[in-house]
């Protein structure tokens, strides 16, 4: 296996009595698109800073290909980043900017232009060489930065919710070119945001962070489809949360008695959440015969919300009130307010996570 | 029709635009008549006067202007006079910039409480007199004050720096640094310190960092506190005149004695029109320079 880009081992800081991260241990593979994810004050930004050397770890080693870099300053470690705020340098010019950390790193000036030129074209700024930051947009400043840090080619590219500042339309397109850049370069990507759907659709792996901890990595669909704690499954996409009792290995029973079919691996009688898509429910007429196999629940629909693409149905169920959602194809059967249906879903889609 | 309708903005736009202005002025009133009444009618009896002339007993002569006193003001001794003054005026500035940068500095790196009783020690200053604050110079640089005092106990000799330009220098500098401080302060303060840390990701050292993003994106600070402290040193008179000696005649002294001691008001008024066109011009290319760097 090739020797990971960023390896952290046992690494927390301390700001005064608060931990803001408390202990991780993370190996980034090197030539991906890696996303910490959290929600904001779990420790994400302050992992990306100590990678980067703004901050140094209270505890614990930080290795960039394999060499350490604990106490080094920031200027001495082959790594760039892309600020939240970009931090271009307004008294500049954009080229100035891009040929910033060429100069500090005594690039000859033929080499150097060159190299600038290139970075410029590959973020589609080749014209706007001579512009300076604040004559720009939001979207070309954002180019600026990545250029100005790509072009130094570091071991890996730390990028801080460079997406934060951008309208959802701008920020969506931003999206899709990030990945194909770095897909293009080749050079690893360690991508911070809060953004589920940004770390879903751009990352080769995810490590989902909070109070401190990194509680599960792995890639967007393993994430998604089976988390592995009730914060995880909360907090990535809409899921239904429902409390069961585990009868075997298979099987857990929900509230109200009945049973559904699981990957449990938890013992008999412990107290678990099952956790569930509202994508993978299927609503059915009591009458209508159900796939074999397939956990069902009798419930009765509280309310229907039209989303154009999809509908939403609230329905109450003994074991609580679950949310479906179904694709609007042509000819499906809608159900409305105090209509009886059946909820079906398969036992592969039953997660189940402790607490 | 859509051609009428925009006229029709544009109309509303433009009387928007003039009633703004007006309003503007309104406001504006009462420092504009302030202004007239004690800057601009004063100066220009001083411009006036400055073509005048003087009569054998020292009375000022307004029926005979002509260019007489301007035309004293390439004598040697004001050519003297001037360079000593403008020597000491850059070096007061030149050391002010250097002792209230790393402090301004300071200041914008400690939090929020300390900062702000950092700022009120810098301001303590203006609630005495300036005058009294010069005096008291005086004794702290006499020659049986505390300083020389020190000194003697500690085996080394009297300290003789009142009456010299060094105590002027020292005065001045006193005098000003507050004026430099302030306004170093206040662009520090607007300063985006992550263009630092992004500078420092690009590899550049701390010194670097400062030198490439930091002081030029304090050069209207710098700036505005050079000119403060600039002009008003050029011109002084309060300090000089109490902590200088009399071989040390610097401008202000050499204003002030042609209207009270020679009594030749249009020679007096000459010097100072002279001078404040110097400092006119030093101040518009002092900031054309620094709007070029900002």
């Amino acid at each position: 296996m090739r020797e990971p880009a960023v390896a952290l081992s046992g690494v927390s800081k301390h700001f005064g009595d608060v931990a803001a991260v408390a202990g991780i241990d993370l190996d980034i593979p090197d030539g991906g698109f890696f996303s910490l994810l959290g929600p904001s004050g779990c420790g994400k930004t302050t992992t990306l800073r100590m990678i980067a050397g703004f901050e140094f770890p209270t505890t614990g080693s930080i290795r960039i290909k394999g060499v350490e870099v604990g106490l080094e300053p920031p200027n001495r470690r082959p790594v760039n980043t892309v600020f939240q705020s970009y931090a271009l340098f307004p008294h500049m010019t954009v080229e100035a900017n891009v040929a910033f950390g060429l100069q500090m790193k005594k690039v000859g000036s033929a080499e150097a232009a060159q190299r600038v030129a290139r970075a410029l074209d590959m973020v589609q700024l080749g014209g706007r060489a001579g512009a300076r930051p604040a004559q720009l947009s939001g979207g070309q400043q954002q180019r600026v930065a990545l250029a100005r840090a790509l072009v130094n080619e570091p071991a890996v590219l730390l990028l801080d919710e460079p997406l934060g500042a951008l309208d959802l339309k701008l920020r969506q397109a931003m999206q899709v070119e990030l990945k194909e850049l770095q897909e293009r370069v080749g050079i690893t990507f360690l991508y911070v945001t809060h953004d589920q759907e940004e770390a879903l659709t751009m990352s080769d792996r995810i490590g989902v962070m909070n109070e401190g901890r990194l509680l599960q990595v792995g890639d967007p669909q393993s994430i998604y489809e089976h988390p592995t704690s009730r914060f995880v499954a909360d907090f990535i996409g809409d899921i239904n949360l429902l409390p069961a009792t585990v009868i075997d290995r298979e099987t857990v029973e929900l509230m109200g008695g009945s049973k559904a079919g699981a990957i449990t691996g938890e013992p008999s009688g412990s107290k678990v959440t099952v956790a569930i898509r509202p994508e993978r429910f299927e609503l059915f007429d009591p009458d209508e015969t159900i796939p074999a196999g397939s956990n069902r629940i009798d419930g009765t629909v509280a309310r229907r919300t039209y989303y154009g693409d999809v509908f939403y149905y609230d329905v109450d169920t003994p074991a609580g009130r679950v949310e479906a959602k179904e694709e609007n194809r042509p000819g499906v059967e809608l159900y409305g307010h105090g209509d009886p249906c059946v909820v079906v879903w398969s036992p592969e889609a039953t997660t189940v996570v402790r607490g | 029709m859509t051609a009428t309708v925009e006229s029709e903005g544009d109309l509303l736009e433009e009387a928007a635009r003039r009633a703004d202005s007006r309003r503007g002025f309104l406001i504006a009133l009462p420092s504009y008549v302030y202004l007239m009444i004690f800057f601009v009618v004063p100066f220009g009896i001083v411009f006036v006067y400055s073509f005048a002339t003087r009569s054998s007993t020292g009375r000022t002569i307004l029926e005979d202007f002509n260019l007489n006193s301007y035309s004293r003001l390439f004598d040697p001794v004001v050519a003297r006079i001037a360079t000593r003054s403008l020597t000491l005026a850059v070096v007061t500035t030149v050391l002010c910039l250097m002792m209230s940068y790393p402090f301004a500095y300071y200041i914008v790196s400690r939090g929020t409480s300390v900062r702000n009783a950092l700022l009120i020690l810098v301001m303590i200053p203006f609630w005495s007199n300036f005058l009294v604050r010069t005096y008291a110079w005086r004794v702290l640089l006499g020659s049986d004050g505390p300083i020389s005092q020190i000194s003697q106990a500690l085996g080394g000799g009297e300290v003789r720096v009142l009456f010299t330009t060094t105590a002027v220098l020292i005065g001045l500098v006193y005098g000003y640094l507050p004026f430099m401080v302030l306004p170093l302060y206040a662009s520090l303060e607007r300063m985006d310190w992550q263009l630092v840390e992004g500078a420092r990701d690009l590899y550049a050292s701390g010194w670097t960092a400062f030198r490439r993003i930091t002081l030029p994106l304090s050069m209207p600070g710098v700036v505005a506190g050079s000119i403060l402290v600039f002009i008003p040193t050029l011109g002084a008179y309060v300090t000089p005149a109490l902590l200088g000696g009399a071989r040390t005649t610097l401008l202000g002294d050499y204003i002030v004695g042609q209207f009270l001691g020679a009594r030749n008001w249009p020679y007096g008024s000459a010097l100072s029109v002279g001078v404040m066109a110097v400092m006119l011009a030093a101040a518009v290319a002092y900031f054309r320079v620094g709007a070029k760097t900002a």
